[in-house]
């Protein structure tokens, strides 16, 4: 383990850091990782005498359904979503309200995130650039599983007396199934929902922002232990959810479409510094689809990393959506499944596309010059890369070759994505929470200081367990919540023949 | 003789009362009667934590009744025990917009406005609330100073 001099400046700290260092870290890695072992292998088991894992089947299966079933809503509406989120159907009189644009808005900062820097980076070091296509195809298929949740999200929300809601699929699960006579189903499938996403909130929404954040700060600053980036995110996050500090939130809120909007703008002028690769990477990513190019797992490792990887970075079929869009204020629950369909293509089609292509043209994937072929790191599992880096290491390599200072800029980004997905998760996991243990001040407490806890175990963590435990328990979330929509969604096609006739008669209007 | 509409932009602080006194007078003296328009700023395109979003339509409730409670109704009480004649509205969204939009709704032949904030950095750089209404109302526009 070794500092670099600015954590000298600090000997107390560095040499308490250095002898409690390996300790803490190997004891909670071995704790949690054995702990998580049987849960990531049952979620992630393959179809028998494949490699291909029946859960990753069972997302593209069902967002192949949703397209079918709602006839490619999500290509047909698409012009219909840009104009409730441009308020042209918003009520004037509802103004102070949650605009559609703020759904949307904050849900994006709960899913782009480091799905979209790190999880690409993994998704295209393993699956090589033909996980790409994938990745697109299965975000283009996914806007129509969002539509789907976020359309009963707000159709089945809880509204108090006091003007505030609750909504997500723990919700419509039980009372959209209990409607259909199915109320003991519909009640099994809320609790496991909210267990999962419970679940979900401490590894993908924290523990694995916890981690990446730490590794994108030693990156920067040299290797220190996981736990002290832990303790003061932890902190952090106490002071917004514990401490209701919105400020420090809002202030996030506020940053993170700034940072994506700069993140999109490094890609595109790295994109084009490099326009002549452009063809050639197309080309990479097309005929690693089908072909594999050669690496290890083929057409169907390039397939599997795709998939997990968008369903990882935009959640569409996850649930979690329907909890963040079910607040918005609207007389049509549909607006909102509109709306929501942009989410995937945003997160998915547009922002991960981009890291996918910065990696691939700036070369950080080592190419054997006389193959042609990527070279396959056997001992790491991917291709190797410059410096052997992987995760979020291998898209700031890949900025950083040609923008040299980017990689700072990356790291605040990656830290206040981190936070942001944390605030947002921290808020879902409670809503699970409070939907099992009841609502009340102690309650919540507990959760919320869990969920700080294990902010702090995420961070010190290595990224195995760590990815794999939150991968695992996200994907347990679609699981029930999928099985759940394929009862619910004659529901949303109801709800659709009767929005689109009543748009077409002109009893909906337009007030822009 | 139709009876003339002023519209009064209110913010509620002391640069409202001058602005609502000089409104007063030229009413009394004219006949109108006035029109008091508070406007809460509000974007629809502003973020918003989570939390925020679902305490919303509660949060919405309460600055709505603050609104009327401490700052138009004093004020249309004010008004009226002038012997002038007097109507109140709250609205979310741009003052300048919606104070513009409003005299037009009303028909209102004149707006009163206070040349508060009028030196604040940020005026100069976004431009302030009369220097606003100089460039978009529809009709006369008094700046109270």
């Amino acid at each position: 383990m070794s500092f670099k001099p600015a954590f000298l400046a600090v000997p107390g700290l560095a040499l308490f850091a250095s002898a409690a260092q390996a300790s803490i870290d190997e004891t909670i890695n071995t704790a949690v990782g054995a702990a998580t072992g049987p849960f990531v292998s049952f979620i992630f088991s393959p179809f028998p005498g494949t490699s291909f894992p029946w859960i990753v089947m069972w997302l593209v299966i069902a967002a192949t359904i949703f397209t079918l079933y709602f006839g490619f809503i999500q290509f047909r509406a698409f012009p219909h979503s840009i104009a409730l989120v441009a308020g042209k159907y918003s009520d004037p009189n509802d103004a102070g309200e949650v605009s559609h644009f703020q759904a949307l808005a904050t849900a994006l900062s709960g899913t782009v995130g480091l799905g979209n820097i790190a999880g690409v980076a993994v998704a295209v070091s393993i699956g090589g650039p033909g996980a790409t296509f994938w990745m697109i195809l299965a975000g283009l298929m996914g806007m129509a599983s969002k539509f789907t949740e976020c359309t009963l999200g707000v159709k089945y929300r809880n509204e108090y007396a006091n003007g505030t809601v609750s909504g997500g699929p723990m919700y419509y699960l039980s009372k959209g199934l209990t409607a259909q006579g199915k109320g003991g189903l519909g009640k099994v499938l809320a609790i496991l929902f909210s267990i999962f996403c419970v679940l979900g909130a401490l590894g993908g929404g924290n523990m694995f922002q916890a981690n990446q954040a730490h590794a994108q700060i030693t990156n920067i600053v040299g290797d220190y232990p996981g736990w002290i980036t832990g303790i003061v995110f932890a902190a952090i996050v106490f002071a917004v959810i514990v401490g209701g500090l919105q400020s420090i939130a809002q202030v996030t809120e506020k940053i993170v479409p700034l940072m994506a909007v700069i993140y999109c703008g490094a890609a595109l002028i790295i994109i084009l510094m490099n326009i002549d690769k452009l063809g050639w990477a197309f080309g990479q990513i097309f005929s690693g689809a089908f072909t594999g190019l050669g690496i290890a797992g083929g057409l169907v490792g390039a397939l599997i990393q795709g998939f997990k990887r968008a369903a990882f970075s935009n959640e569409a079929g996850v649930g979690s959506a329907a909890i963040a869009h079910s607040a918005v204020k609207t007389k049509e629950p549909i607006t909102e499944g509109f709306v929501s369909l942009l989410e995937p293509f945003i997160d998915t089609v547009v922002i991960c596309t981009m890291t996918a292509l910065v990696i691939v043209i700036t070369g950080v994937m080592t190419i054997d010059p006389d193959t042609g072929l990527y070279v396959w790191d056997e001992a790491a599992g991917r291709i190797a890369t410059v410096d052997n880096a992987s995760g979020v290491a291998l898209t700031s390599a890949a900025f950083g070759s040609t923008i040299s200072w980017f990689p700072y800029v990356l790291a605040i980004a990656v830290i206040l994505f981190a936070f942001s997905t944390m605030i947002s998760w921290s808020y879902y996991g409670l809503k699970a929470w409070t939907y099992m243990f009841g609502e009340g001040k102690s309650k919540e407490l507990t959760f919320k200081v869990i969920f700080c806890i294990f902010v702090v175990i995420g961070a010190a963590m290595n990224l195995g367990p760590v990815i794999d435990f939150s991968d695992a328990a996200i994907f347990a979330m679609a699981l029930v919540n999928i099985f759940g929509l394929y009862f619910l969604m004659p529901i949303v096609k109801a709800e659709l023949t009767s929005y689109q006739s009543r748009l077409k008669s002109g009893e909906i209007k337009k007030f822009a | 003789m139709t009876t003339e509409t002023y519209v009064v932009a209110y913010e509620g602080d002391d640069d409202s009362t001058k602005v609502l006194d000089y409104a007063m007078a030229s009413a009394s003296k004219a006949g109108a009667k006035l029109y008091l328009v508070h406007i809460l700023e509000w974007s629809p395109y502003s973020f918003l934590t989570p939390t925020e979003i679902e305490e919303r339509t509660m949060r919405r409730k309460e600055e709505l009744a603050r609104a009327k409670s401490v700052i138009i109704d004093p004020a249309l009480a004010k008004v009226t025990a002038a012997g002038l004649e007097a109507e109140g509205v709250i609205k979310y969204g741009s003052v300048v917009e919606l104070v513009a939009e409003t005299a037009s709704t009303v028909g209102a032949s004149m707006i009163f406005v206070g040349r508060s904030g009028s030196n604040s950095i940020s005026s100069r750089v976004f431009g302030s609330v009369p220097l606003g209404l100089a460039q978009i109302a529809p009709v006369p526009t008094v700046i109270v100073p």
